[in-house]
């Protein structure tokens, strides 16, 4: 399923001495090969999960929509938008937003700001190793249509083309209100059922990736980082 | 046949209400935390939310068969201490199954769900979470030195090491608890809940800000269901040990709830205003003056 | 400040002073004696501390200029000290033998204008860009509007609030008819 044909890595120019496929002398003599972009557990591709019935899952869409759990992550200028908002003047924790450090833990990614082709490389990693179901957060007018830096060539000019976006938040950086409005919006499109990033992620798969890879060079890193 | 399965089922009745009372003592100590730092703080119901959310998570990734036991024996040790513990005494529907040793073995139990757990998150694969476990269990370590020696010490006062006796030698007021009968071990065993309980300044392990933030860095989805879950017994089960250690048990369900919120919130009381101590910091802090303490309470009773 | 000034001019053949205040000066030296010149300035008129080193595109004249700002602590005064090299083979002597921190100035450099700097440490590896195979983009023949149109995916229906603009269709509205 990998679109980087193994064939012709080694003459792509950005792949790295350490990257590439090779035969090692073991310690007591054993010749073995070594892949060390081959992933024992990264070599599927990500399934959609479908959502239970629909009482059970509006229930279920509830107690996710007032339990979120964002990524410490910050991608550009806006995330210094959110330490004010576990202050005691705006509280996000009276509303259940509480920041955890992996992503294996996390069910929200904010992307604030304007994002990198560099940021967009460890921002897609971070994405893939969150669970199903995961929403994405865009903040400020960068995300929608490149805002201040849409002639500059290391940034992105439209967010949705790499990542599922759930809400947009505009604004330039967002005030701590605007983000918190932002969070009560995306509380309701969870609970209305449509807040289904991860299997669009899943579906169009495909076509993500094409639009990431053309961007992003050198991917030294495997397909789907589970 | 017929009373064991009616005891299961008090058990479990009681395991019931002692989740559901440490989610919520949880909860309550958040919020006296927040109200300390003069905001809001989470609604009480969080933690239930918490936990239906992780149990509901869609996917979750397995990294083997050690990574998947981990949290069963964390949970294995939580449920081992409550399984040996007398909750209400007095009371034969919840006092679970307390025998005539259980006092070693809920010491051991203590540890083994640690030990579990490092295994499990060992195999995680994630550099964080091995520099986690070996902070965790070296804490954890000399934490329990003084507990142990104040231990030793209420077993050679009372003569026994069934939990059921030592209550039952401390009915009949206030006189009669051993706070009073045998403070230095009191006093051991109190610095030693500081860091149990895992609350600053010894919550280094599992502070979300430190990025290794312990074993469960690796562990998401319904793992860390079971481990919080795991976490809301525990807390209560330790409390109501103490308590029947130290402070004379309980004979009715709202004395062990006043009771068992009185001991955590000695924890969160110092925690509040205290930063935290880094592992060599507690490490000697624990070597020094409660080691001493406990090493007077052995003494004064051989 | 002029006395420095004038020595200097005297020792290094240089030319083009400005004097931008009391405490900033600039002055043009040739390539070959650059190296030399800073050196004499880092270690006998007490200029210890570097600010910068940057680079300018005059396309126009075909050449680069570099400048390196130089700090004096005890006088506390600027002197720039300009560059110019050829655009086409774009090299200077790298002087990170003075301060280290110059290597890292050199790397920004040699990425994003192409100014190679032989003999300075880790000068090829990647910096700012990551996976970048077009002209260095800071060079004035790179069109970096048509660059972000054609790999990023542009929103239609961007509406500029340019002031020029606003304010022309303001005053000569007729104008635009």
């Amino acid at each position: 399923m990998s679109e980087h044909n193994k064939k012709d890595m080694n003459e792509d120019k950005f792949f790295a001495e350490e990257n590439k496929k090779r035969i090692v002398t073991g310690p007591d003599g054993v010749q073995f090969e070594v892949d060390p972009l081959q992933d024992y557990f990264c070599d599927k591709r990500p399934v959609a999960k479908d959502p239970k019935q629909k009482v059970i899952e509006k229930f279920l869409n509830w107690a996710r929509a007032e339990s979120l759990w964002v990524l410490g992550f910050g991608t550009g200028c806006g995330s210094i938008e959110i330490p004010p908002l576990l202050t005691p003047r705006f509280d996000a924790f009276r509303y259940g937003v509480q920041m955890r450090p992996t992503p294996r833990q996390s069910s929200v990614l904010i992307i604030s700001g304007y994002l990198a082709v560099k940021t967009l490389k460890r921002a897609i990693r971070s994405y893939e190793q969150m669970q199903n179901p995961k929403y994405v957060l865009a903040l400020g007018s960068c995300t929608i249509n490149g805002g201040m830096y849409y002639d500059s060539y290391n940034t992105i000019n439209r967010l949705d083309y790499y990542l599922p976006v759930d809400v947009y938040v505009a604004g330039c950086m967002p005030r701590p209100e605007a983000l918190l409005a932002g969070f009560n919006k995306l509380k309701e499109r969870i609970k209305a059922g449509r807040a289904e990033g991860a299997n669009d992620y899943a579906n169009k798969f495909d076509w993500y990736k094409a639009n990431q890879k053309k961007i992003i060079k050198d991917w030294n890193m495997p397909d789907y980082n589970w | 046949m017929n009373d064991i399965i009616v005891k299961l089922l008090w058990t479990l009745l009681g395991l019931f209400i002692v989740l559901n009372w440490g989610l919520l003592m949880g909860a309550t100590m958040r919020k006296i935390v927040a109200r300390v730092a003069h905001r809001y703080g989470i609604p009480f119901y969080q933690p239930w939310l918490d936990l239906i959310k992780l149990y509901s998570n869609r996917s979750s990734i397995s990294h083997g068969v050690m990574f998947y036991l981990g949290p069963v024996f964390r949970l294995g040790g939580g449920l081992g201490i409550f399984l040996f513990l007398p909750l209400i005494y007095g009371s034969e529907h919840f006092s679970n199954f307390s025998w005539a040793g259980d006092l070693v073995l809920i010491l051991y139990f203590q540890f083994f769900g640690m030990l579990g757990m490092a295994l499990g998150a060992g195999e995680g694969g994630h550099p964080n979470s091995v520099i986690g476990i070996t902070r965790g269990l070296g804490q954890f370590t000399t934490v329990e030195l003084p507990l142990t020696l104040a231990v030793v010490s209420i077993a050679l006062q009372y003569n026994t090491l069934s939990i059921s006796e030592i209550v039952a030698a401390q009915q009949g007021g206030f006189q009669n608890w051993t706070l009073v009968t045998n403070p230095l071990a009191t006093a051991a065993a109190m610095f030693s809940l500081l860091g149990l309980f895992r609350h600053a300044p010894f919550n280094l392990v599992m502070a979300p800000n430190e990025v290794p933030i312990g074993p469960p860095t690796e562990y998401h989805s319904a793992f860390l269901g079971v481990l919080r879950t795991n976490g809301a017994i525990l807390h209560v089960v330790e409390a109501a040990l103490f308590m029947n250690l130290f402070f004379g048990g309980a004979t009715h369900w709202i004395e062990f709830i006043i009771k068992t919120f009185l001991i955590y919130f000695w924890s969160v009381f110092v925690g509040v205003v205290s930063p935290r101590f880094r592992i060599e910091q507690s490490v000697t802090w624990f070597l020094k003056i409660p080691l001493l303490i406990g090493i007077l309470a052995v003494i004064i009773f051989i | 400040m002029k006395e420095i000034i004038q020595d200097i001019k005297k020792r290094f053949n240089c030319t083009d002073e400005v004097e931008q205040s009391k405490t900033q000066a600039y002055i043009t030296v040739q390539k070959e004696l650059a190296v030399a010149l800073i050196t004499h300035l880092k270690d006998i008129k007490g200029f210890t501390h570097l600010v910068l080193l940057t680079a300018v595109d005059w396309i126009e004249n075909n050449q680069f200029q570099l400048t390196y700002m130089l700090n004096n602590p005890t006088k506390k005064i600027d002197l720039g000290v300009r560059i110019f090299i050829d655009r086409e083979t774009a090299t200077m002597d790298s002087a990170h033998h003075l301060w280290e921190q110059m290597a890292t100035y050199q790397r920004e450099l040699k990425e994003m204008f192409g100014i190679d700097f032989p003999g300075s440490p880790r000068l090829n590896e990647q910096f700012i860009l990551e996976g970048w195979d077009n002209i260095p983009p800071y060079r004035r023949d790179f069109d970096t509007l048509k660059y972000a149109q054609e790999t990023f995916f542009p929103r239609e229906g961007r509406e500029t609030n340019d002031p020029a603009e606003f304010m022309k269709k303001k005053m000569y509205p007729d104008e635009e008819k």
